[in-house]
């Protein structure tokens, strides 16, 4: 008797996961080309920063004092006989002036390149003969190997960022839509004083206070809770507008009229109805904290050196003459501007998916 | 739909039994902004204004009006949804405005509402099973397997099966959706139902077939109803009483029978002569009110209904009539047609 219930559990169970994968099938295909791309992008980026040690060449700290400003080195596929030896092949590079910092290709020499060795993708024998694919910074660090472990700060900050000021701005908004009088006065009056700080030099002020003393984590965790109480007011004020439309709908008079708590009516009704809404906007706010992680970093108050980021990477071209001389210390600034497009792509196309006028088609 | 096959009158205003339901003068103003930006004077609209009921344990309160009446206003103040400007509701002899929160958490299981749009009625992002046994869920009723038995017996009550449970809002069509906002408000084994416009958005086949349910639930579970309708034709059925609401004041109530064959109010009769019939030779003939309902932000004065009817008198355009009771509890105001 009772098993048939259960069994019927369970082949509906079976029934919405198939559900569930031929939908994330069924989005994929509506998905235009540039969301596809957005997509993979944000995936092997967040790869990037869960496997850092396994797609770093080398330990991102490891400096190198013969080759400071090193560019990036050239790639060969190696003659079918020498595949024994190694796939892809480099040919190891030489300062030849200290202060101009040029350095030449010894081609008659051959550097192996050996993939899935070593515990990593792809490294040399030794981390004093180096294959700098993206060339090294001015104290010869792999840069190749920074962006890797720096896409850990970066990547994260968004996700951390946005998760702090969302908790904040979804409870204190759904709390001021859904109570009203007193205390929604209160609390936008409370946001409209936090939004008309200017947030920079607030930023800056509360960057200043923090110790120094700090290891490079906690730092990291610090300035995203920064920029998280900062961005959170302007969130709750959307919040709060649509969980004031959505308190006064039947269902929720309903709850009231069953005897409904405002936490239950708030946690139940008001939060999932604003919801889609909130995911749409996390994702379009995302890059807001990889720019302010950046923008923080270029003035010296990020993430503090050894430590990378994309954003303390990119820091330094501000120098004109080094990036005039080694052009390749922008390319931080490339995954930077694939990773804030890539958020701003996938969080219009969910918005245009979640919008129910185009939806419904 | 004769009134002679109608069901029994169990209470009328004046029997001596306590009310379940009584609305000592209430009223409710909504603000509606001011005449000018600094300094002007606030206006207000007069939704309900001044209304005195009383609803019998077991018995059906037809209410009807036009939009803008303030019927459903009534029926939310009745069940403390919204606050009263002045006045009082007394529910089983408490009044319901000196209850605390809590207290008032607790009564709220004894009435419940049901509601007209059964597409807004209902949460789209929550299955069945959540929708009838948030109730439960609220005054702890029961739990695990008890609860699942529960909602599926709430289910069965109102003519559904119980695989519904799993399935979300918008795969039902409209009567269906109305049938488990019903299971809903029965979840907590209320004494009192507010039916606000139950049937008005569905077909008339389906009409029907909510009403009957509506009338077996009440002889099951000894229910009490506050029907509110806009027309007549829907309350005809169900009421023992029916009360006529216009410009948030009660103009005529009466036992059904009396308001159907012995209507006093002119706005009565012209609510009964705009019910469609197939039966010509008896046809009344069709009163038509000129213009439209007055706006309750600026009431004419006297008979707020003086505008539009065909009787006015002097009288009429000074003096506010007062609701008379006369003979069976039937009670009017009208300076014409004053209370048999």
């Amino acid at each position: 008797m009772n098993a048939v219930p259960a069994l019927q559990a369970n082949l509906q169970g079976a029934a919405v996961s198939a559900r569930k994968t031929s939908s994330v099938a069924r989005e994929w295909r509506r998905a235009s080309r540039t969301v596809r791309f957005s997509a993979i992008c944000l995936a092997f980026f967040y790869l990037l920063a869960a496997a850092s040690p396994f797609f770093a060449s080398y330990d991102p700290t490891y400096q190198n004092r013969e080759m400071p400003d090193c560019p990036p080195m050239s790639l060969h596929l190696s003659a079918p006989s020498d595949w024994s030896r190694s796939l892809f092949y480099s040919h190891p590079m030489h300062m030849q002036d200290k202060t101009a910092r040029t350095f030449a290709a010894d081609n008659s020499q051959r550097l192996d390149i050996h993939l899935f060795s070593h515990g990593h993708l792809f490294t040399t024998d030794s981390e004093s003969v180096p294959y700098f694919m993206l060339g090294s910074d001015g104290l010869g660090r792999d840069l190749y190997s920074r962006i890797v472990y720096g896409s850990r700060v970066s990547m994260c900050v968004g996700l951390v960022g946005v998760l702090i000021s969302f908790s904040l701005g979804i409870t204190i908004g759904a709390l001021s839509g859904y109570v009203g009088g007193t205390v929604d006065f209160l609390i936008m009056r409370w946001s409209e004083i936090e939004m008309s700080l200017p947030s920079f030099y607030f930023l800056l002020a509360l960057a200043a206070v923090i110790p120094s003393g700090l290891s490079a984590v906690a730092t990291f965790f610090m300035i995203v809770a920064i920029m998280s109480f900062i961005s959170w007011a302007g969130f709750a004020r959307i919040i709060r507008g649509m969980a004031s439309s959505v308190r006064s709908r039947p269902y929720v008079e309903a709850a009231r009229a069953l005897g409904g708590s405002r936490w239950r009516i708030i946690t139940r009704h008001i939060i999932p109805s604003v919801m889609g809404y909130a995911i749409v906007a996390a994702t379009l706010s995302i890059p807001g904290f990889i720019l302010g992680e950046s923008a923080l970093s270029l003035l010296g108050l990020g993430i503090q050196e050894p430590a990378a980021s994309w954003g303390n990477l990119l820091a330094q071209a501000q120098d004109v003459q080094n990036l005039a001389r080694y052009p390749w210390i922008l390319i931080p600034g490339i995954f930077i501007f694939l990773a804030v497009m890539s958020f701003n792509f996938l969080g219009d196309h969910l918005r245009d998916r979640l919008d129910p006028a185009t939806s419904a088609a | 739909m004769s009134p002679a096959s109608a069901p029994e009158p169990i209470a009328s205003a004046n029997s001596a039994s306590p009310a379940l339901v009584r609305v000592v003068n209430l009223s409710k103003e909504f603000p509606a902004g001011s005449t000018s930006i600094i300094g002007g004077k606030k206006l207000s609209v007069k939704a309900v204004a001044g209304v005195n009921l009383e609803i019998q344990p077991g018995e059906t309160l037809g209410l009807v009006g036009e939009s803008g009446s303030g019927k459903s206003t009534l029926g939310r103040l009745i069940l403390k949804l919204l606050e009263p400007t002045t006045g009082a509701v007394y529910f089983d002899g408490r009044d319901l405005s000196t209850l605390g929160r809590e207290e008032l958490r607790t009564l709220r299981q004894q009435m419940q509402l049901v509601f007209q749009d059964p597409y807004a009625s209902l949460n789209p992002r929550m299955r069945v099973r959540s929708i009838v046994g948030e109730g439960i869920e609220i005054h702890k009723l029961a739990r695990g397997a008890e609860k699942e038995r529960r909602i599926a017996e709430l289910l069965a009550m109102v003519g559904m099966s119980a695989d519904a449970m799993d399935r979300l809002p918008h795969e039902f069509s409209g009567g269906q959706r109305q049938r488990i906002g019903i299971a809903r408000a029965l979840a907590v084994n209320p004494r009192f139902l507010v039916l606000d416009e139950p049937v008005s958005a569905l077909d008339v086949s389906i009409q029907a077939q909510i009403i009957n349910l509506l009338q077996d639930l009440q002889e099951k579970l000894k229910l009490t109803y506050l029907f509110i309708a806009h027309d007549l034709r829907v309350v005809e059925h169900i009421s023992n009483r029916v009360a006529i609401m216009y410009l948030g004041k009660i103009v005529e109530i009466a036992t059904r029978d009396e308001i159907y064959l012995n209507p006093r109010h002119p706005y009565t009769r012209a609510l009964l002569s705009a019910i469609p019939t197939i039966d010509t030779a008896n046809k009344p003939e069709r009163i038509k009110l000129p213009g439209e309902m007055p706006s309750p932000m600026n009431p004419p004065p006297g008979c707020a209904f003086h505008p539009r009817c065909p009787y006015a008198k002097d009288v009429c355009t000074n003096v506010e009539p007062k609701l008379e009771t006369g003979r069976g509890g039937h009670a009017v105001s009208c300076h014409v047609f004053p209370a048999p």
